[in-house]
């Protein structure tokens, strides 16, 4: 029957109805893969970037802020400009320039925004401002650079640059997107987090061919940008600035500490470089030139340089032996035999003493006293346990491994011990005798300037420290967080100390007469690094303080490379350092201008002199 | 007693499928061209719902002209008709205006005329006439061939154009003259095309073969082992073999390749020419995709805002659609088709005379072709042809053809129990 058919023909209209729901329902309902797609077509995402915290010193001084700069855009469909030499002259471009930079816009896109001209200056914007709204198809994208209020802390506060493919790969957190600014090094990188606040972003409608058509989705989704936090660090900018003056055209460091709260007052790479030129425009130009520079201006020497400790290290081991036990303050202990070479005589010293003359004989005695108590009758094997005993107790005035420092790059030194020894000689075939010139503080002892400055530290606090830090706290908007800090205690005891403090009084006295401060005692030690070279250049100078004497608010390492005598260069320009922290100006009214003897480096000649006469002292040469 | 041809029997229930179809096609294009910051009134001029709005008051005035003339001019002038329209779409060829490759239009001024859509019109009333005629028998070859002669003469002046989604639609008479006793053989044989084409554009020929072979060998141990089904089958599955050869030669060499690049686009919608037509029907299909089941409001569709889908108020106004209102609206869609073309059926079947019947199910099939391509073109389950959504899609030409041939359905329906007698 024909009539049927109807049945048939209906069947497949109904047919491909349910067919096209189906797949309608699969498409629309089940499969979410066009939503996105979707969303990805048509949706610009802008990006706020938030205000970057700014860097205070300990003064609320500011030390480091944001300004701003401003990249020209231009969409070349909307452009119209009458005058083009007007244009010109207003942008002081030339006109090929002008050429040039439009054409490249045209040919990135025709209707979305470009930068015509980047990184226009605040002062360049002022002036160029009001004009520039008469020109159509312009406008201006307001960005922020790094600006330092003096040129000091390069390697302290770091520098900001963009992010590179193995930092995008390792933030777990998918914050960071290519393209994005991050702090690279120093402060800046340590307190990334704090500083860049977070990012906002605005959503817009675009249609293809990217011109915006409206906000999408009401700005529901749209997130404002958060500045970030302010960080308050511990640095004295005067005195860091007095501290850079010192060290202008000398290579080495100055540390100085807060002795009662770990606060680092102020820290001196030299050479280093002006933050400003790793800020902004010039960024790659300039690093290459610094980073080629032989000065090694980008090394932080506070916290990277590794030196012998030389007789500073004294201190350490007169400290480990107390606390050990083996002898007492007091106790008179006499060297008749040189174990080893020594300017001070042989003879009856105690701890004071044995500070204050810097008696090598002295500190090989108490260095053996920690190593060689009778553990085990074989006399390898009762070295091998006090080598363990006596590197452990090193390691807990903070050497040997980073203090942790709130910046990265910390070295960490070296206390070596009974294994390194094993690596170096047979096992068991070492003695004390092997290793003897660590008790004044040669041999494979390495120290960084910030340890030193950390001993230093300790000694002041008679038996803590605090954990050396560069920043205190954070501000945002009058909302201060203060960051706690624990006392570190290297030893048992304390009793000892002022024994320790009375001999490095005396000591910096003796040794480094020239560096007194005109009303404040100083207890000062100094030493001399080698420089590993045996040869003519001259040692490094060094030395370690804390003024005053009997309230310390200053603990110091200075280190000047190849100046020789620790009394004269290091101790003159700590001197100076601590004088400028604890009166505020500088009393240079004594005959001797400590401060044009730092300034014009005369220590060098007197160098040269007494280098040609103590050409035969190669070994233990202590100050 | 009804009023015979009154108005009272105007098939109401179609009329209001026509109006809610209309009306929201009408809105669909407003959202479709919609720009939010330029915001312009539904009933703007300027903007294609403002002239949308135009061709709706004109095709009222062509409902009211066909309401009134007499109904029987239709079968009597069929001849004439087809005779101009196939004139036209020879002059087409010389005057009309090349758009897009194709020279498919009349332009006298601003007035544009696609003489394809009108001939299907023709064509119909052809075709049910020559179908209702005495000594007609669709047992007889040369009823079949005459039939097949007048369905397919306008298909070979359109190519030509060349306008391969017009082209299409004149297979949906087939459907027609199915219902009225045409051999099935002709709709298995072109299912059969239609499959063996698609594994020739997806799978090697060898393969192919080893297909036919198989359904072949498998037909003869289930039917009969006879010599001539043998000899049948035999020959059935080498013209197989050698229409995959043929159809590949010319979908590889003789197809320019925009053309194979809208099909290979079908199967391969990610790797085809991803910047054009992969383009385009990807955009469609995100569009259609991304309105979930309730879609996302009317005049917040994304990407059809953001102008991501070509021809959005035309033959893509079902992205519109499926992006605002979602799968629900989708549905809602599909049905009224699905119930339109029931009652067209319904309307068809209730004549007394061959030429109404005939007739009906040309419109049912004209109507179901071009929802069915157009549809599958926008979810990329066919080629892109230019085959608008009827009633739907934005343009007078189509909706005056899709009107016309509506209407003079039901106003033959209004006389259905008038016998047409042919003088």
């Amino acid at each position: 029957m024909l009539e049927n058919r109807r049945y048939i023909i209906q069947g497949i209209f109904i047919l491909i109805g349910v067919v096209f729901l189906v797949k309608l329902f699969a498409l629309q309902v089940t499969d979410d893969t066009y939503k996105f797609r979707a969303e990805r077509n048509s949706r610009l995402r802008i990006v706020e970037y938030p205000f970057r915290g700014l860097i205070y010193d300990r003064n609320n001084e500011l030390l480091v802020y944001n300004e701003p700069i401003y990249d020209l855009m231009v969409i070349p469909q909307d452009v119209f400009i009458e005058d083009t030499t007007r244009f010109c002259e207003l942008l002081d471009i030339t006109r090929e320039t002008f050429e040039e930079n439009m054409l490249a816009a045209k040919r990135y896109h025709r209707a979305k925004p470009s930068a015509f001209i980047k990184k226009i200056s605040h002062t360049e914007y002022a002036r160029i401002q009001d004009e520039l709204y008469s020109y159509k198809g312009f406008h201006v994208n307001p960005r922020t650079v790094r600006r330092y209020s003096s040129a000091i802390l390069a390697n302290e506060v770091g520098y900001i640059g963009e992010i590179s493919q193995s930092q995008l790969d390792r933030d777990t957190t998918n914050y960071y997107r290519s393209g994005d600014h991050i702090g690279l090094t120093g402060l800046e990188q340590y307190y990334e987090k704090e500083l860049r606040g977070e990012r906002g972003a605005k959503y817009k409608l675009i249609n293809v061919n990217g011109i915006q058509k409206g906000v999408y989705k009401n700005g529901a989704y749209d997130t404002t940008s958060i500045a970030g936090r302010n960080l308050i660090t511990t640095i004295d900018q005067e005195l860091q600035k007095y501290a850079e003056w010192l060290m202008e055209g000398k290579r080495g460091s100055i540390v100085a500490i807060e002795p009662s709260t770990g606060e680092i007052l102020a820290m001196v790479s030299s050479p280093s470089y002006d933050p400003n030129m790793l800020s902004g425009r010039k960024f790659s130009d300039n690093y290459k030139t610094i980073a080629a520079d032989t000065n090694k201006r980008l090394f932080n020497r506070a916290i990277m340089a590794e030196y012998p400790p030389g007789s500073i290290f004294k201190t350490v081991q007169a400290l480990v032996g107390l606390d050990a036990g083996v002898m007492t303050a007091d106790e008179q202990i006499v060297s008749k035999v040189e174990r080893i070479g020594d300017h001070a005589a042989l003879g009856s010293y105690d701890v004071a003493k044995g500070i204050e003359y810097s008696s090598n004989n002295y500190f090989h005695e108490v260095m053996r006293r920690v190593v060689n108590q009778g553990d085990d009758p074989n006399t390898f094997k009762d070295t091998r346990i006090g080598m363990e005993r006596w590197a452990d107790a090193v390691r807990k005035f903070g050497f040997g491994a980073p203090l942790g420092l709130d910046i990265a790059g910390e070295e960490n030194g070296l206390v070596p011990d009974a294994d390194y020894y094993d690596d170096i000689y047979p096992k068991h075939s070492w003695a004390y005798s092997t290793i003897q010139s660590l008790c004044i503080g040669q041999g494979e002892l390495l120290v960084t300037p910030l340890q030193v400055a950390n001993l230093a530290a300790i000694i002041a606090n008679q038996g803590y420290y605090i954990k050396p830090h560069l920043v205190k706290g954070f501000e945002k908007d009058g909302d201060e967080e203060i960051l706690d800090f624990d006392k570190i205690y290297p030893g048992k005891g304390n009793e000892y100390y002022p024994a320790i403090i009375e001999g490095m009084a005396r000591a910096a006295k003796r040794t480094a007469n020239l560096a007194k401060i005109p009303g404040i005692e100083i207890a000062g030690k100094t030493g001399t690094a080698e420089n590993g070279i045996k040869d003519e250049t001259i040692d490094h100078s060094v030395f370690m303080a804390f003024a005053p004497k009997d309230d310390p608010k200053i603990a110091i390492s200075v280190y000047v490379e190849n100046a020789g005598w620790g009394g004269l260069a290091s101790g003159i320009t700590a001197s100076l350092v601590m004088e400028k922290f604890i009166k505020g100006k500088i009393d240079d009214s004594g005959w001797f201008k400590r401060e044009a003897y730092i300034k014009e480096s005369k220590y060098l000649d007197v160098l040269k002199k007494d280098n040609e006469e103590d050409k035969d002292n190669e070994e233990g040469q202590e100050n | 007693m009804r009023n015979e041809g009154g108005i009272g029997n105007l098939d109401w229930s179609v009329v209001l499928i026509y109006i809610v179809l209309i009306t929201l096609g009408w809105f669909n294009i407003f959202a479709a061209t919609y720009d939010e910051e330029a915001t312009k009134s539904i009933f703007d001029l300027t903007t294609n719902s403002g002239k949308q709005l135009l061709w709706i008051a004109t095709s009222v005035v062509l409902i009211a002209i066909i309401l009134i003339v007499d109904f029987r001019i239709y079968e009597s002038l069929a001849p004439i008709l087809y005779v101009i329209f196939i004139l036209m779409l020879m002059a087409v060829l010389v005057f009309g205006k090349e758009t897009n490759g194709a020279k498919a239009w009349f332009e006298i001024g601003s007035f544009r005329l696609q003489p394809a859509e009108l001939t299907k019109f023709a064509t119909a009333l052809l075709l049910a006439r020559f179908v209702s005629g005495s000594n007609v028998r669709f047992s007889d070859f040369k009823s079949q061939a005459k039939a097949l002669a007048i369905m397919f003469s306008p298909v070979a002046l359109i190519m030509l154009q060349p306008d391969l989604g017009s082209a299409l639609i004149f297979f949906s008479f087939m459907l027609a003259v199915f219902r009225e006793g045409f051999p099935p053989v002709y709709l298995i044989v072109g299912l059969a095309a239609a499959i063996i084409g698609v594994m020739t554009i997806l799978l090697p020929i060898q393969i192919i073969a080893i297909v036919v072979v198989a359904v072949g060998a498998i037909w003869v141990l289930l039917s009969s082992r006879s010599l001539k089904n043998i000899l049948i089958t035999f020959f059935l599955v080498l013209t197989s073999i050698g229409f995959s050869l043929g159809f590949g030669y010319a979908f590889d060499e003789v197809l320019p390749e925009y053309q194979r690049n809208r099909i290979l686009v079908i199967f391969y919608p990610d790797s085809i020419d991803p910047q054009n037509a992969g383009f385009n029907l990807n955009q469609s299909k995100i569009a259609i995709g991304s309105g979930g089941l309730t879609g996302k409001g009317f005049l917040e569709g994304t990407q059809t805002k953001g102008g991501f889908v070509p021809e959005q108020s035309t033959d893509f106004i079902f992205s519109t659609l499926a992006e605002e209102h979602g799968w629900l609206g989708s549905l809602i869609l599909v049905t009224l088709f699905m119930l339109l073309l029931s009652r067209i059926i319904a309307i068809a079947e209730r004549q007394k005379s061959q030429f109404s019947r005939v007739y009906g199910y040309s419109i049912a099939g004209i109507i179901f072709f071009h929802f069915t391509i157009n549809i599958a073109m926008t979810m990329g389950l066919f080629p892109v042809v230019g085959i608008p959504l009827p009633f739907f899609s934005y343009g007078g030409s189509s909706l005056w053809s899709f009107t016309i041939m509506l209407f003079v359905l039901l106003k033959i329906d209004m006389h259905r129990t008038q016998i047409l007698t042919r003088h």
